[in-house]
């Protein structure tokens, strides 16, 4: 299809012919004409945000949940420089999102134009790739190639610079055309390798799964086949931060999360393991601890689209670059060809050995009856909402590694947090993105009040779309995740980390006209809860908690996976100067 | 068109013939990386070294395809084995880049380097560049009474051991082009 039409109209058309039913944006002087384009039109949804920043989140919410590239639109200058946190956020944990920036004319480019800011410039290493278009019959190529990078291969952020000049102008419009593009990362494995992988598997006598993002950006095709390995091997898996959902939590060989703060069970496995099968994982900090003794007798396979991502931090023996839809399904099939084996004795006594381990109960933790621990806040969310398809967002700190281990997950696409950049102020716009993807599930924001309050301002999107999201704000009035690195780090010198002149948060709510919770007493939390789950439209939920507690188990800096505090009575000393320097 | 007639080795997408890393040696490899000529593409590529903390030795960039609009980038850089994994694969993942070749693995190569070097001096010192110039077949490309402008190319470390020479002879100023590089047979 090729017809004429202005840059502006371009825009809207090739956004359609993507299959984008919804924008996450705000307008400004330099993309007036693409918003006099969506007016013009009923097909495409554009969602007002409150910030740009607000913009990008939500879309990561709406590209997370869905597996499609979230859409931002946003004006040049300051529209484009608060996109930057989003963008490197979706860099970071490999979200698709597709931004589309307004620029100052093509002819004031350079001259310190109102507005004008060197947006591919600033945007070049928080993108996998960006485009300045210049040149109106090339925008329509560029938008559909921005689409292909954006879901292509590992996916990430790409953005789109759109003077306004080549908006208003008139040029040839040509529909997608996928082929068209150098850009062709292969998916299928190396079949020698994934042999190699197979007989490993066969011969292992304490094998371990470690999955991560990559399985989820896969697919869902990808979660089903790792299911049907898991099952049909009967090895246990563990998995990120970022891949919790693609093997169900109520399965009889899940672990837990792994990594800094994960289960005793799953870091000890990992340890002590003697074949590592990394499915879409990337050996984050987060997880391996000090890299020298990070499992150090295993075999380690490593399956990941990005060769980059391979040999990176660890050395591993089997490297396979490909989809992990494509080289599971490989896997499986060369498995089952070989006869389906295992080595089913040692299984056996490795399975006792993880159940020994689960006996330490890790999760386990002091309840009180008059203050509400975040961990039993979390318990009772989980046990309140286990019969919906939920969907959680959370913000950064305590509370989203309490919210990991505390919450279940059965599903892919059900669980988004801020992995990579740590983005306190993520949760909430992204709630919002998910509830526009989801308009009928429970949507639920895990979130801290520091962090939540980084992106307050969305709770005008929120009410402007009767959006029914729940912000369940676990109130400590502290920086929870600072205060306790401080103690355990610093003296208990609490430079900063408390939370002074908070909102009332119920009025706050009220004052957006949504509704207003707060809870303090462990004996009416359920109550709460119940009034908020049934309650059609947001809420702000204060839940005050313990303002002391520390996350725990945990991986101090500097130490191995075998060497985690599971309580206060392990931190003595814990940390040496060496860890202290380690983020 | 010989930019693209590269020998292949390992491509951009290669992870399976990786050499022993994680060793603590220094290497120097020299990469041709061919890259679409567009805007933005050499600030992804140096963009790349800096934000990871790699080194360049030396960089050549120019379009050696018109028609394909593909630019050639010759790299030297220095690291260990597994840094050097590190930045082809880094490479080999920016859009625009559509080959990597470690030249220095897929050898043996030619490597050269045009340098221009002013030289000023008089009598017996002018005599003697002048004699040297002749012996490293560099040529004489601008003179007046009291300087010379030498134009010389060659492999990196014949220009350097030039520049060694003309040091005490009175070298004022030397240009360097960086190192373009080929493989050797066809």
């Amino acid at each position: 299809m090729t017809r004429e039409m202005t840059g502006a109209r371009m825009v809207v058309q090739a956004l359609k012919d993507q299959g984008v039913d919804t924008v996450f944006g705000y307008p400004g002087g330099a993309v007036l004409p693409i918003y006099d384009e969506i007016f013009l039109q009923n097909d495409i949804q554009h969602i007002l945000v409150r910030h740009e920043q607000g913009a990008l989140h939500a879309a990561e919410g709406y590209a997370r949940s869905t597996g499609k590239p979230g859409v931002v639109l946003v004006t040049s200058g300051p529209g484009a420089t608060n996109a930057v946190t989003g963008l490197t956020d979706a860099l970071l944990d490999s979200i698709p999102l597709v931004v589309l920036t307004g620029q100052v004319p093509s002819f004031m480019i350079g001259s310190d134009a109102f507005q004008e800011a060197d947006t591919v410039g600033i945007t070049r290493p928080c993108t996998k790739h960006n485009w300045l278009v210049k040149d109106t019959d090339r925008l329509a190529g560029v938008l559909h190639e921005a689409f292909h990078v954006a879901t292509t291969g590992r996916p990430g952020p790409v953005l789109v610079d759109i003077p306004k000049d080549v908006q208003f102008a008139t040029g040839t419009y040509t529909g997608p055309k996928p082929s068209a593009s150098h850009y062709q990362p292969p998916v299928k494995g190396d079949i020698e390798a994934i042999t190699e992988l197979v007989a490993a598997l066969e011969k292992a006598e304490r094998p371990l799964f470690y999955t991560g993002g990559g399985v989820i950006n896969s697919g869902p095709a990808a979660s089903q086949l790792l299911r049907e390995l898991v099952e049909a091997t009967g090895i246990p898996i563990t998995s990120t931060l970022m891949g919790l959902g693609a093997y169900p939590a109520s399965g009889k060989h899940w672990l837990g999360m792994l990594g800094m703060h994960g289960l005793y069970e799953a870091n000890m496995a990992m340890h002590d393991c003697d074949l590592m099968i990394n499915v879409g994982a990337r050996f984050d900090d987060r997880i391996t601890g000090v890299l020298s003794s990070f499992s150090p007798g295993s075999t380690k396979a490593h399956i990941d689209i990005d060769p980059s991502s391979i040999n990176k931090v660890i050395r591993v023996d089997i490297p396979i670059v490909g989809d992990v839809g494509h080289v599971l399904e490989d896997v499986l099939k060369i498995w089952k060809s070989r006869g389906r084996k295992t080595n089913a004795e040692a299984l056996v006594s490795w399975t006792r050995q993880i159940d020994e381990w689960r006996k330490v109960d890790c999760l386990k933790f002091a309840e009180d009856k008059k203050t509400i621990k975040p961990q039993y806040a979390l318990s009772r969310l989980e046990a309140l909402t286990k019969k919906y398809d939920r969907y959680i967002t959370t913000e950064v700190g305590q509370h989203q590694m309490w919210a990991a281990q505390f919450l279940n997950f059965e599903d892919p696409n059900r669980w988004m947090t801020s992995g990579g950049l740590g983005t306190m102020g993520y949760g909430f716009p992204a709630s919002i993105g998910v509830q526009m993807a989801h308009p009928d599930a429970l949507v639920i924001n895990v979130a801290g009040e520091a962090s939540w309050l980084m992106n307050m301002q969305e709770m005008g999107t929120a009410a402007q779309y009767k959006l029914p999201v729940k912000q369940f704000i676990l109130n400590n009035e502290r920086l929870g995740m600072v205060r306790q690195w401080q103690e355990l780090l610093h003296g208990s010198r609490y430079s900063q980390s408390w939370s002074e002149a908070l909102p009332d948060f119920v009025k706050l709510a009220e004052a957006f006209g949504a509704k207003g919770i707060r809870c303090s007493d462990p004996s009416d939390l359920d109550d709460a809860i119940m009034e908020m789950l049934e309650y059609d439209g947001p809420v702000i939920f204060d839940c005050l908690v313990e303002k002391h507690e520390n996350c725990f188990p945990m991986i101090p800096s500097g130490k191995a996976h075998n060497e985690m505090l599971l309580g206060e009575a392990d931190t003595e000393g814990a940390i040496q100067a060496g860890g202290a320097v380690l983020v | 068109m010989s930019a693209l007639h590269i020998k292949k080795g390992s491509t951009r997408h290669s992870a399976y013939n990786l050499r022993p890393t994680f060793s603590d040696v220094q290497e120097r490899h020299t990469l041709a990386v061919l890259v679409e000529n567009e805007p933005g593409v050499l600030a992804r590529v140096i963009g790349l070294f800096a934000g990871r903390g790699y080194n360049i030795e030396s960089l050549t960039v120019a379009e050696v395809d018109h028609t394909g609009h593909l630019s050639r980038i010759t790299i030297v850089t220095k690291g260990t084995p597994q840094v050097i994994e590190q930045i082809k694969a880094q490479l080999g993942r920016i859009v625009p880049v559509h080959e990597v070749h470690d030249l220095t693995v897929e050898g043996p190569t030619v490597e050269r380097e045009l340098a221009i070097f002013k030289v000023s001096g008089d009598g017996e010192k002018r005599v003697e560049a002048l004699r040297l110039a002749d012996i490293f077949r560099a040529n004489v490309v601008d003179s007046t009474l009291s300087s010379f402008v030498f134009e010389i190319t060659g492999a990196p470390d014949k220009i350097d051991a030039f520049a060694d020479l003309m040091r005490p002879l009175g070298l004022v100023e030397v240009a360097r082009t960086g190192v373009a590089a080929l493989l050797r047979g066809d």
